[in-house]
């Protein structure tokens, strides 16, 4: 079960694993910390920071989750928007 | 926006040295040499030596300057090689003697 539904107020983790060893992260560096809406849940899929490494992967809930762009990159129109893809382990609540 | 962060070489959102740059979105051509690495990888793949995720760890890891001056198929084969090395499918003596028949 996902744990959060569309519209849910979420924060990114402002965790940064590159700096503790060789790892594969597929959440932005430009998100992290963040707060964002979540759009809708794709489903679960294999972790890929463990299919990455060929180890065996739990299956995690990914959203797409909705940021305001001109706070994320500090340009762009009010209203605008940026959607990325993340799995849940990235996301808490805010 | 360039944020002072750990960020790998392929995490490009918001790098300043690429927003003057206009996109390139005209199609091209797949030479051979494309066509072959992709299909190398569809083989590898298929016969369960490495996934996709491992294929994209592998160019992430590729040094910076080597990532940008590569094209996107060469990237391919450089991960192609550094995974098959690592898992021990090919040798460096292998490889080597590979490369010196070409």
């Amino acid at each position: 079960m996902p744990a959060f539904a569309p519209g849910a107020h979420v924060r990114v983790r402002d965790d940064w694993p590159e700096t503790r060893g060789r790892v594969h992260i597929r959440t932005p560096h430009y998100v992290r910390g963040m707060r964002g809406t979540v759009v809708r849940c794709f489903g679960a899929f294999p972790n890929p920071e463990d299919l990455a490494f060929a180890r065996p992967a739990t299956r995690r809930p990914l959203y797409h989750v909705a940021f305001d762009q001109p706070a994320v990159w500090q340009e762009g129109k009010a209203g605008d928007e940026l959607l990325v893809e993340i799995y849940e382990h990235w996301l808490e609540p805010a | 926006m360039d944020k002072n962060v750990p960020r790998g070489p392929h995490d490009l959102g918001g790098a300043s040295k690429f927003m003057c740059e206009p996109v390139d979105t005209e199609p091209h051509a797949l030479t051979d040499f494309d066509k072959e690495v992709d299909a190398l990888r569809g083989v590898l793949g298929a016969k369960g030596v490495m996934t996709v995720d491992e294929l994209r760890r592998g160019i992430e890891a590729i040094p910076e300057a080597d990532y940008n001056r590569l094209s996107y198929y060469r990237r391919w084969i450089r991960s192609i090689a550094d995974n098959l090395l690592a898992k021990g499918v090919i040798s460096e003596a292998e490889l080597r003697a590979a490369l010196d028949r070409v």
